[in-house]
């Protein structure tokens, strides 16, 4: 029994950070429709910057997280601007920003990988804090899965409340349902969109640090399956809705997890893959997505 | 500004043979001389083969409008089934060609059978479907060493006999694209076409909408199949990797900077793309090949960028094109 | 549709240039007097720590022997696997068809060496590693010997073995677990034959569970293994993954014994996480034999540190491979490789080495433990 929840635990600290990534993913995908790929990558230079600021900067990690999330919402909106808003005005296909949005995220990968910015090895990260564990139930829990669960609940409860309660939020929503009659509105598009690729980088930079905290290495191509998995998340849960990404997210962590403890590691992979299929199958806009008309 | 000779179908039909013979002994010739060395040899070959599973790709994609992102999968399929046949049964020219059939078969049927239930869906979901489809497969292929220890799991699988020589290469890409072609140009072409341009007038013209859609998805990933047992016979080294996302990417990369709705395009692209990959990492320096997925990034985002609707969106080589004798001017080709 | 032509013009101008222009150095063509030989390693990526340094054993046999051996002056190309298999396959076809090797010293992990090996003897290039341990290296998966093909280290078989008996005998423990990447030959043989020394040395393995090769998230296994309380965690991974999860292990609080083969082997290696641990190793740059010693001045005056084994075994490795080239006195790979295979008590630092009929070296095993102030301590020696 307290290895089930031993298990939950560790489930649940994966959830979690996935939860963070699929904020973003989701938030993009609500606005323009587009499947970020670069997503993860963003949370990639999120972890590096982090890392650099508690280690060779001599922040105090808090301090470290936050100039972490201020870097990348940065690094949102440039990407946003050189890549996506061209293709955007210019009135083209969907698809090629999909295949630019794999391309920032390739060179992105690639360009940390030179040995003049990130290089392309493996970095122990020596973790700021000592790793404190408790057993609660019989089951180990440490204050970093903690720390994981804490910071995701307040930064998705500070999204909710700038969606649902500031004027930028509304502004959000509005573009979001839809774009030609919020700009008839006087809403500045642009910007709205800007805003949104700013906060969700920011809160992929924040997921990246806390993904280092539990499992302390970097390297370049640590985004790629976090982000992949952090994405299926979001469409699992309804590709548009935040509790939907967050719920998402939570199901993908622990049925890695579980699958990982129970049933073989082998397979953990595909399980939730084939999770997402079947759910797609039998509710095609996700769980709690809303089904909007067939796209002809 | 058309040249004026209009040829009859036969007489294209034999010039294009002629060419397409032509280009081979020539080819052939160069390789045997030693003017292209063995290494850009084996780079051809390579590019030869991402050619036909490109085409399966763009039938998929390019022609249906059915966004798969799980192309790969399909590929690692058929190389993993071809290299198994010959591997257990010897290398002869018919357990090659039983593994060549095998492997585009298996493929088409699991593309066919995956294709059942999720073909439905809405294009992005369909795309991520598909490239959770390509995770599962390659998961499975990690563990593929419980099926049978031949086929290596997670660390790969050695030993397949190297049958595929240039020739097989060459005319089974001859044959992919021919094969595409006249597909595209047939009825059931046609019917696809309309199913991509707009799924509800099909529907309310009569068109089976689903059966196409399966029909072409089938078709699309038996040619990948091909495309991964020729490789199978080429490269010494199969590993599940071959079904990966970025495999898939590579191949939907090749048909969207083609261009949707051109074969050409996809040709064109699916060689070129390959050589420049190879070229680049020649070209550079020692200490800067670790630019090369720079250069490939930035060149893929200043394309797309510059040119979203790719290098030939919607435009076919006169040769692929049916002959102007249907009467009306033949080359409004259905676009992208 | 001019557009079109240009296109194929233009592809047809890079298809050109890229068969047309022949590399330097390229056509297989030696004057004579030199041979060309490739070096393959992880010279980034994951396990970069292993190839910088069996580049540094390479080069410095290089430079000690004034890049010559016998009669011919020696070129090598260099080339950078990136740890993964497929590059690895790429680099030694180029650099046979391309480059004109004559004989490649690499790789250095057995999951790369596994796939460059077999190009190499398809080709008949000699090929001899310094570090690979996997037993189907030199041997196919079949256990046919591939005759170009030969290391100078111990085999997973043996260290496997050496490892299970010092956790029986010098440790006294009973109880083991085992955590591997099933992806890697490397950690497969090396599980295994743990497992069967020490269940054959009555030991009991409680836990065995596997990993792949990108994981980051050990915690579900981690929990697995530890409700079934073993003394002994046998770790058989490189240096940065024994790094993640000894974390994994150390933040569940587990009381076990971690215990690794020579992937342990790095600086990066995190110390502090591993202290108390032990590893099977090829050498220690601290016994005081006549040859290590050497070795390690020379090593340490050229590149200010201390050499780890897989300097010392590429070293021993390029020896052996220019002492070959020297006694065949020609650029024939069959007949540098019948040189080699009959190479007798040749004197290298891992000790005096000859190879068996499998291209093996027969060699003690050592024993080494991590201490968290970034140190590798000497235990013991173990003739397998």
């Amino acid at each position: 029994m307290s290895q089930l929840l031993e298990q939950l635990f560790n489930g649940f600290q994966l959830g979690f950070v996935y939860a963070l990534i699929a904020l973003g993913y989701t938030m993009v995908y609500g606005i323009i429709r587009l499947i970020n790929f670069a997503h993860g990558d963003v949370f990639m230079v999120g972890a590096y910057i982090g890392v650099f600021g508690f280690t060779l900067w001599g922040l105090p990690w808090p301090v470290a997280i936050l100039v972490a999330m201020a870097a990348c919402a940065v690094l949102g909106v440039t990407i946003e601007r050189l890549a996506y808003r061209p293709l955007r005005h210019k009135g083209a296909q969907p698809i090629a920003a999909l295949i630019t949005a794999i391309g920032v995220s390739l060179f992105l990968e690639y360009f940390c990988s030179l040995k003049f910015v990130f290089g392309p090895d493996y970095r122990v990260v020596r973790l700021p804090f000592e790793v404190q564990r408790w057993s609660l139930g019989g089951a180990s829990i440490t204050n970093v899965q903690l720390l994981i669960v804490g910071v995701v609940i307040v930064l998705i409860l500070a999204l909710q409340y700038l969606i649902q309660r500031t004027k930028v939020g509304k502004a959000m929503r509005a573009v979001a349902q839809d774009p030609d009659a919020a700009r008839l509105m006087g809403i500045n598009v642009d910007r709205v969109i800007a805003y949104t690729f700013a906060i969700g980088s920011a809160l992929a930079a924040a997921a990246g640090v806390l993904f280092v905290f539990a499992y302390p290495q970097l390297r370049p191509f640590m985004g790629i399956m976090p982000g992949l998995k952090a994405f299926t998340a979001a469409v699992l849960g309804g590709i548009g809705s935040i509790p939907g990404a967050v719920l998402g997210a939570l199901i993908m962590g622990q049925a890695e997890v579980l699958t990982a403890a129970y049933i073989t590691t082998d397979f953990k992979d595909a399980v939730a893959f084939a999770i997402l299929i079947l759910v797609l199958l039998v509710r095609p806009a996700g769980l709690l997505g809303r089904s909007g008309p067939e796209k002809v | 500004m058309r040249k004026g000779i209009s040829l009859s179908n036969t007489h294209r039909v034999i010039l294009v043979a002629a060419a397409v013979t032509g280009l081979f002994v020539v080819l052939q010739a160069l390789r045997s001389s030693g003017i292209i060395t063995l290494y850009w040899s084996q780079v051809l070959d390579l590019s030869l083969i991402m050619t036909i599973a490109a085409v399966g790709l763009s039938l998929i994609y390019g022609f249906a409008g059915q966004f798969s992102l799980g192309h790969a999968a399909f590929y690692a399929i058929g190389a993993y089934t071809a290299g198994y046949i010959t591997k257990t049964y010897g290398g002869t020219i018919v357990t090659f060609v039983a593994a060549l059939l095998a492997g585009a078969l298996l493929a088409g049927l699991i593309g066919y059978l995956i294709g059942l239930p999720i073909l439905r869906l809405r294009s992005d979901y369909l795309g991520i479907a598909t490239l959770g489809f390509g995770i599962i497969a390659k998961v499975v292929l990690d563990n593929s060493d419980k099926i049978s220890p031949v086929l290596g799991g997670a660390q790969g699988m050695l030993g397949v006999p190297r049958l595929a020589t240039f020739a097989w290469i060459y005319w089974l890409a001859v044959l992919a694209i021919v094969l595409a072609r006249n597909f595209i140009l047939s009825s059931h072409g046609r019917a696809c076409i309309a199913v991509r341009e707009d799924e509800v007038a099909a529907d309310i013209m009569g068109i089976d909408t689903t059966h196409f859609k399966l029909l072409i998805f089938a078709l699309g990933c038996a040619l990948g199949g091909l495309a991964g047992g020729l490789y199978a016979h080429v490269y010494p080294f199969l590993s599940p990797s071959l079904a990966d996302f970025l495999k898939s990417f590579d191949f939907l990369l090749i048909v969207v900077l083609g261009g949707l709705g051109s074969l050409t395009g996809s040709v064109v692209t699916a060689i070129g793309w390959t050589f420049l990959l190879e070229w680049l990492r020649k070209v550079l320096p020692q200490d800067f090949l670790d630019w090369r997925g720079v250069i490939y990034a930035l060149v893929l985002i200043v394309l797309m960028i510059a040119r979203p609707q790719g290098l030939l969106g919607g435009k076919e080589l006169r040769l692929l094109r049916p002959a102007r004798s249907t009467g009306k001017e033949g080359s409004r080709h259905a676009s992208a | 549709m001019r557009r079109v032509y240009a296109l194929l013009l233009a592809a047809a101008m890079v298809v050109a240039a890229g068969c047309g222009g022949a590399p330097s150095g390229s056509g297989g063509l030696d004057d004579g007097k030199t041979i060309k030989i490739g070096f393959i390693g992880p010279l980034s990526g994951d396990v970069k720590s292993y190839g910088v340094s069996a580049f540094n054993g390479f080069e410095l046999a290089l430079e000690q022997a004034g890049y010559k051996a016998g009669d011919f002056t020696i070129e090598y190309v260099k080339d950078d696997d990136r740890g993964r298999p497929e590059e690895g396959t790429n680099l030694a076809i180029k650099q046979i068809t391309q480059d004109g090797v004559k004989a490649i010293v690499g790789s250095v992990t057995s999951d790369v060496t596994k796939a460059v090996s077999e190009i190499a003897n398809q080709h008949g290039v000699v090929m001899i590693t310094g570090t690979a341990t996997a037993d189907t290296v030199t041997v196919d998966d079949q256990g046919k010997r591939k005759p170009f093909v030969f290391r100078t280290c111990f085999l997973d078989s043996t260290q496997g073995k050496v490892a299970a008996k010092f956790a029986l005998e010098e440790l006294g423990k009973k109880t083991a677990a085992i955590l591997y990447d099933k992806g890697n030959p490397y950690t497969v043989g090396l599980a295994e034959a743990f497992k069967s020394a020490f269940v054959a040395g009555g030991g009991q393995i409680v836990a065995e569970e596997s990993y792949g090769r990108d994981d980051t998230d050990f915690s579900a296994i981690v929990t697995k293994v530890a409700t079934a309380n073993p003394e002994v965690l046998y770790l058989p991974d490189y240096y940065n993954k024994v790094s993640l999860i000894g974390q994994a292990v150390r933040a569940k609080g587990l009381d076990v014994v971690l215990l690794g083969a020579d992937g342990w082997d790095s600086t990066d290696l995190d110390f502090q996480i591993m202290d108390g641990g032990y590893f099977t190793a090829h050498y220690s740059p601290t016994e005081p034999r006549e040859a290590v010693q050497k070795f390690v001045q020379a090593y340490r005056e050229k590149y200010g540190s201390d050499p780890d084994s897989f300097a010392a075994l590429v070293y021993d490795a390029t020896n052996m491979l220019l002492e070959a080239i020297r006694q065949a006195g020609t650029d024939d790979p069959d007949k540098i490789r019948e040189a080699l295979q009959n190479l007798k008590d040749f004197p290298a630092v891992g000790g005096d080495l000859s190879f068996d009929a499998n291209g093996n070296p027969v060699k003690d095993v050592t024993i080494q433990k991590v201490n968290k102030d970034g140190t590798f301590e000497f235990v013991t020696k173990i003739t397998p």
